[in-house]
C-alpha cells in the first residue's frame, strides 16, 4: 500500500502548496491593489486613529477632534462655527469621505504628506503621537460673519479678497449646513440623505461651484474694453447710442429697465451708473466678439484650471457668437455665467490698477508643532487691464455708488465703488432675477477689499434695484468689516 | 525510517533513539512562542503585559508537560514533532482567538479565548485517556461498524433540529442548551475507523474482482455500492445541511483512503467523476451553493453595496503584506461574525503577515506528512489506512479552509484545525493527533526480536 500512500503525501502536498501560491499572490502581488481597493476600510480607520490637524481661521482652529475611541475610529472631525465655515472647509467625513480644504489640503492634515515625513519619522522615534499638521486659512473672521449674517435668510453667496494680493477674506454660501453632523459614522445616513434631497442644496458651494449669469456687473469688462480699444476716450463723452437699441442683423429691441430715462446717447459713466443696456450692448458689438472673448478671459473668464488650492468652477462667455449674442453677452446676459469668486476677482482687478492677483485661500500650511512648511505668496494671474483703464474704471464705479444704482454700499470717509446687476432667470426670465453688487473699497489706511455678492432673490423686483437693496447692504457690511477694524 | 531499511543484528538490540527529549525540548518552544505571542498581543493593544500572562503560560506548560509525560508512559517511540506542532498550532489559536476577543467591534462580544482555553483542555484530557486507553491503535478494527453508525446518527443529528439564525445558513450545528456542538467534527475520525475496518476486509473483491475496460478497472456492481452509498451521503450532507465542506471532506477521505487500500487509480477516477457529478448538480439546483460560487468568482464588488467576508479576508491578507502589521495591530475584525472561526487564517495573514501564514502552513504540512510517513511505517494495514485516512482528513480540511479564506475555492466554512475557535473541533483533533501518534508508536517501536526486520506487516 505504499505507492499510492506515497502519491497520497504528494498530494497532500500539492494542495499546501497550491495555498501557499495563493497566498503568495494575494498578500504579495495583489497586496497593493487590495490597499487600495475604495471597500477596504483600512485606510478610512488608520486616517481617524490619531488626531487631525487644524484648519485655523484668524489665528483660531475652525476644526477640532473629538477622541470618541469607537468602534472603529478612535478620533472624529467636528467643526466651529460648522455652517457659517463650510464653503471653506468642507466636511471630513469617515462615512462620506471630504471635500473642499479637508480633501486637497488631506496630505497635510492626515500627516502623510512627504513635506512631513522627517517629522514623522521623529515622533515615530521619540514615541509621539502621530498627528497631522495645520492649514491656515486667509478668511478674516469678521469678514467671513458679516457676509454671513447679512445672508441670513436669503440664499446666496459672498466673497470677498484683498485686490493687492488675493487673499480670499470672506467666502460664505447660503443655506449651509454643518459638516459636524455628517462627520461620524453612525446616525449620519439620514442627515446626509436630507441634505442632498434637499431643495435648498445646502451643501452647495455657491461661492466656488456655482454660476449666475452676471446680468449688468458684467458691463465693467465691457467698459474696459471699450476704454482699451479706444473707443471711448472721454467716460464723460456721450455716445451714439439709440434707445431702444436694435440688435444688430435682427429685429429685436435691446430694452432699457430702467426705462428711457437718460440712456439716449449716454455717456459711458452716466451709462454705468443708470446701468443701461443700450450703450453697453452697443459697445460690445461694435467691439466685436474676439476682443470681448479676450477681455473677458484676461479678468477670468472661461479658465478651468483655476485652483485656492479648491477647484473653482469656470466661469462662461461665450467664444463663438454672432454680434445680437455678443451684444447681450456684454450686459452679462445670453450664456454668460460667472462664480461669485469670478466677480469678486474683476472687482479686485479694477481696484488693483488692473492686476488680476490669483485669489488664494490658504496662507500657510504648518506642521503639527506650527512649524511653517509652505508659505503663499502674492501671484499675478493677468494684467486685465491698463492702470489707466482701472483708474477710469474706478472713477465711474465710484460714481455708481455716490450717484447711482449703488448707494446702500456707501462708507462715510471711504472710498467704495461698485456695481449693481440683475440677472435674468429661467426661460422668458420666468423665475425671479439674481441680485448683484461687486465692489470694492480703499480705507485711508491703506487696506482694500474687493467683494461679490449675489442673492438668488427671493422677491419679485424686476430692476435693478433689487442689487441695491439686497446684495449691496452685504458687500457693504463686509468691506466695513475689514477696513473699518 | 527506520522500519523500511534492513537492520542488522548488531546494532537493534540498543533500540534506535525514542526521541522523547527532542519532543520536549521542542515542546518548551511550542508553549513559548505562544506565551510570548500572548505579550507582544498585550503591549500592542493595551500597552501592557497581559494579566494572566503568568496563569496562562503556567496552564500551557502544564498541559503540554500532562501530554508530553501521557506519551511517555503509553506511547514512548511515537514521533517526536506531532504533539509539539499541535500544541504549538493551539497556543497561537489561543493567542489569536484573545486578540479578536478584545477587538471590541466584533458583536457580540464573546470571550471566546476562555472557553477555547477549555476546550483545549479538554482537548487535551482526551489525548492523554487515548494514550492510556487505547493500548495499541488495532484495537479501534473492533468498532469498525459501530464508527460507521455513530457516523452516520451524528452527521444525520443536526438535520432533524432547528437550525439557528445564528448558524448563517450551514445546519450542522447540535444546539444544547447554551451549548452547542458540531457532530461534522468527530465523523472526521469516526469515518476514517470505519472506512479502514471495511477496506482492510474488502480491499481485495475492490481491488481484483474487476472489469478492464479502457486501460481502466471497472468494479463490479456489488463492490461499487458502498462508493455509491458514501457519495449519496455526501450529497445529502451537502443538500439538506448546506454543508459544502464537510462533504469534501468525507468523499475526499473516502476516495484517498480506497485508492490507498486497492491501490487501483481507477477508483479515483470514478469517484472524481461521481463528485464532479453531484456537486454539479447540485450546484445547479442549490442557491447557497451557487452563491458561495459566485462569490468565490467575484469576491470584490465593482461599487456600492456591502463587502462580502471573502472581500474583508482578501483586505486583511493584503493588509498584512510580506512582514504583517504586527499582533493586535491589524484591522481583521472587519471580516466580521466568523473572524474567530473559519476565518482566523485572515488575522494570521494580517498580523504575521506572508512570513508568519506560511509558517502556519508549514506546520500544517509538517503535521500532516508525519502523519502520512506514520502510514508508510505502519506494519498493519488497518493502521496505514487509519493514518492516511486521519492525515488526508487533516489536510483537506485545511486546504479546504484555507481555500475558502484565501479564494483558491469557494468558501465552505470549516474551521481551521487547532487555530479556530469551536470545542468539537479543538478535541478531535487532539484525539486524532492522539491516535496518530499511536499508529506511529507502534510503528516505530523497534521489534522484539533480532532478525531481519521485515519491510512491511505480515
Amino acid at each position: 500500500m505504499n505507492k499510492p500512500i506515497r502519491r497520497v503525501s504528494v498530494f497532500c502536498l500539492l494542495l499546501v502548496l497550491a495555498l501557499m501560491i495563493r497566498a503568495n499572490w494575494v498578500q504579495g502581488v495583489d497586496a497593493t491593489a487590495l490597499d487600495a481597493n475604495v471597500h477596504n476600510q483600512r485606510t478610512v480607520i488608520e486616517a481617524y486613529s490619531y488626531p487631525r490637524g487644524d484648519i485655523i481661521v484668524g489665528g483660531q482652529p475652525v476644526t477640532k477632534d473629538l477622541l470618541v475611541n469607537g468602534n472603529r475610529y478612535k478620533y472624529r472631525r467636528a467643526y466651529v462655527n460648522g455652517p457659517m465655515y463650510a464653503p471653506v472647509t468642507g466636511f471630513s467625513s469617515q462615512a462620506y469621505g471630504s471635500n473642499l480644504l479637508e480633501n486637497v489640503e488631506n496630505p497635510i492634515l492626515a500627516g502623510t504628506d512627504s513635506r512631513l515625513f522627517f517629522r514623522n519619522t521623529l515622533d515615530l522615534l521619540t514615541g509621539k503621537q502621530k498627528q497631522g499638521g495645520n492649514v491656515v486659512t486667509t478668511i478674516n473672521p469678521k469678514v467671513q460673519l458679516a457676509g454671513w449674517n447679512g445672508l441670513q435668510g436669503k440664499k446666496g453667496a459672498a466673497v470677498a479678497l484683498d485686490p493687492s494680493t488675493g487673499q480670499i477674506l470672506g467666502l460664505v454660501s447660503f443655506p449651509s449646513y454643518d459638516p459636524t453632523s455628517i462627520a461620524g459614522i453612525t446616525d449620519v445616513q439620514k442627515t446626509w440623505v436630507a441634505l442632498n434631497d434637499d431643495k435648498s442644496q445646502p451643501m452647495l458651494n455657491r461661492a466656488l461651484r456655482q454660476t449666475y449669469p452676471p446680468g449688468s456687473t458684467f458691463k465693467l469688462i465691457t467698459a474696459a474694453a471699450a476704454l482699451e480699444t479706444g473707443r471711448v476716450t472721454d467716460i464723460d463723452a456721450g455716445t451714439v447710442t439709440p434707445d431702444p437699441y436694435p440688435l444688430p442683423n435682427t429685429k429685436t429691441n435691446l430694452n432699457n429697465e430702467a426705462g428711457d430715462t437718460g440712456c439716449l446717447n449716454a455717456s459711458i459713466n452716466e451709462a454705468l451708473r443708470i446701468s443701461c443696456n443700450t450703450v453697453f450692448g452697443k459697445l460690445g458689438a461694435e467691439i466685436g466678439t474676439d476682443r470681448m472673448v479676450q477681455e473677458a478671459q484676461k479678468f477670468g473668464f472661461n479658465s478651468s484650471s483655476l485652483t485656492i488650492p479648491v477647484g473653482v468652477t469656470a466661469s462662461n462667455y461665450d467664444t463663438k457668437m454672432d454680434l445680437a449674442q455678443t451684444a447681450l453677452s456684454s450686459i452679462g446676459q445670453f450664456d454668460t455665467r460667472a462664480t461669485p469668486l469670478q466677480m469678486a476677482m474683476v472687482a479686485g482687478a479694477i481696484a488693483n490698477d488692473g492686476s488680476l492677483m490669483k485669489p488664494y485661500l490658504v496662507a500657510q500650511e504648518r506642521s503639527a508643532n506650527n512649524t511653517v512648511i509652505s508659505q503663499t505668496s502674492p501671484q499675478q494671474l493677468s494684467q486685465a487691464t491698463t492702470p489707466d483703464v482701472a483708474a477710469k474704471l474706478q472713477t465711474m464705479m465710484v460714481n455708481v455708488v455716490q450717484n447711482g444704482t449703488g448707494t446702500t454700499a456707501q462708507i462715510p470717509g471711504v472710498q467704495v465703488g461698485g456695481k449693481t446687476g440683475t440677472a435674468q432667470h429661467g426661460v422668458n426670465n420666468s423665475d425671479n432675477p439674481y441680485a448683484w453688487f461687486v465692489s470694492w473699497a480703499k480705507a485711508p489706511n491703506g487696506k482694500q477689499i474687493a467683494v461679490a455678492v449675489v442673492v438668488e432673490s427671493s422677491n419679485t423686483l424686476r430692476n435693478d434695484i433689487s442689487g441695491m437693496m439686497l446684495a449691496a447692504p452685504i458687500a457693504k457690511a463686509m468691506m466695513q468689516a475689514y477696513i473699518g477694524q | 525510517m527506520t522500519t523500511t531499511g534492513s537492520l542488522t543484528a548488531t546494532i537493534t538490540p540498543q533500540g534506535a533513539p525514542n526521541r522523547r527529549n527532542t519532543e520536549l525540548s521542542l515542546l518548551v518552544f511550542a508553549v513559548l512562542v505562544p506565551v510570548l505571542a500572548y505579550a507582544e498581543t498585550g503591549i500592542a493593544m493595551d500597552g501592557r503585559l497581559p494579566a494572566g500572562m503568568l496563569g496562562y503560560g503556567l496552564g500551557m506548560g502544564a498541559f503540554a508537560l500532562l501530554a508530553h509525560l501521557s506519551v511517555r508512559r503509553w506511547a514512548p517511540h511515537a514521533d517526536p514533532l506531532m504533539l509539539p506542532i499541535a500544541a504549538l498550532l493551539n497556543g497561537l489559536g489561543l493567542v489569536f482567538i484573545w486578540r479578536l476577543d478584545k477587538a471590541a467591534q466584533l458583536h457580540p462580544n464573546y470571550p471566546a479565548a476562555e472557553n477555547q482555553l477549555l476546550w483545549s483542555g479538554l482537548g487535551i484530557a482526551l489525548f492523554i485517556a487515548v494514550m492510556a486507553l487505547v493500548e495499541d491503535h488495532r484495537l479501534l478494527q473492533r468498532y469498525t461498524y459501530l464508527s460507521g453508525f455513530a457516523a452516520l446518527v451524528l452527521l444525520a443529528l443536526p438535520a432533524f433540529f432547528p437550525a439557528r439564525a445564528s448558524d448563517h445558513g450551514a445546519k450542522i450545528w447540535l444546539h444544547l442548551g447554551g451549548f452547542s456542538i458540531q457532530p461534522g467534527e468527530f465523523v472526521k475520525i469516526l469515518l476514517p475507523v470505519f472506512f479502514s475496518g471495511f477496506l482492510m476486509v474488502k480491499r481485495d473483491a475492490l481491488a481484483l474482482a474487476s472489469r478492464r475496460l479502457l486501460g481502466l478497472y471497472l468494479p463490479r456492481g456489488r463492490d461499487l455500492g458502498p462508493i455509491v452509498v458514501v457519495w449519496a451521503l455526501s450529497l445529502l450532507i451537502l443538500v439538506f445541511e448546506t454543508d459544502l465542506g464537510t462533504s469534501i471532506l468525507f468523499f475526499g477521505i473516502f476516495v484517498v483512503m480506497l485508492y490507498v487500500a486497492t491501490e487501483r487509480t481507477s477508483w479515483v477516477v470514478f469517484g472524481l467523476l461521481m463528485a464532479g457529478l453531484g456537486f454539479w448538480a447540485v450546484a445547479l439546483t442549490e442557491g447557497h451553493v451557487q452563491s458561495r460560487i459566485h462569490e468565490w468568482l467575484h469576491p470584490l464588488p465593482a461599487s456600492g453595496g456591502g463587502v462580502g467576508q471573502i472581500a474583508q479576508a482578501l483586505f486583511s491578507l493584503g493588509a498584512g503584506g510580506t512582514v504583517g502589521t504586527g499582533l493586535g495591530e491589524g484591522h481583521s475584525w472587519l471580516i466580521g461574525f466568523a473572524a474567530k472561526s473559519d476565518f482566523i487564517l485572515g488575522t494570521i495573514g494580517e498580523e504575521l503577515g506572508l512570513a508568519g501564514l506560511m509558517a502556519v502552513l508549514l506546520l500544517y504540512a509538517l503535521l500532516a506528512e508525519r502523519g502520512l510517513r506514520t502510514a508508510l511505517a505502519a506494519r498493519d494495514p488497518f493502521g496505514k489506512l487509519l493514518a492516511v485516512g486521519l492525515a488526508a482528513a487533516f489536510t483537506l480540511q485545511v486546504f479546504i479552509v484555507a481555500g475558502g479564506v484565501t479564494g483558491t475555492i469557494p468558501l465552505t466554512g470549516m474551521t481551521l484545525p487547532f487555530i479556530a475557535q469551536g470545542g468539537s473541533s479543538v478535541i478531535t483533533n487532539w484525539a486524532l493527533v492522539a491516535i496518530l501518534l499511536k499508529i506511529s508508536d507502534v510503528a516505530r517501536r523497534p521489534p522484539p526480536g533480532t532478525a531481519v526486520q521485515p519491510n512491511e506487516g505480515p
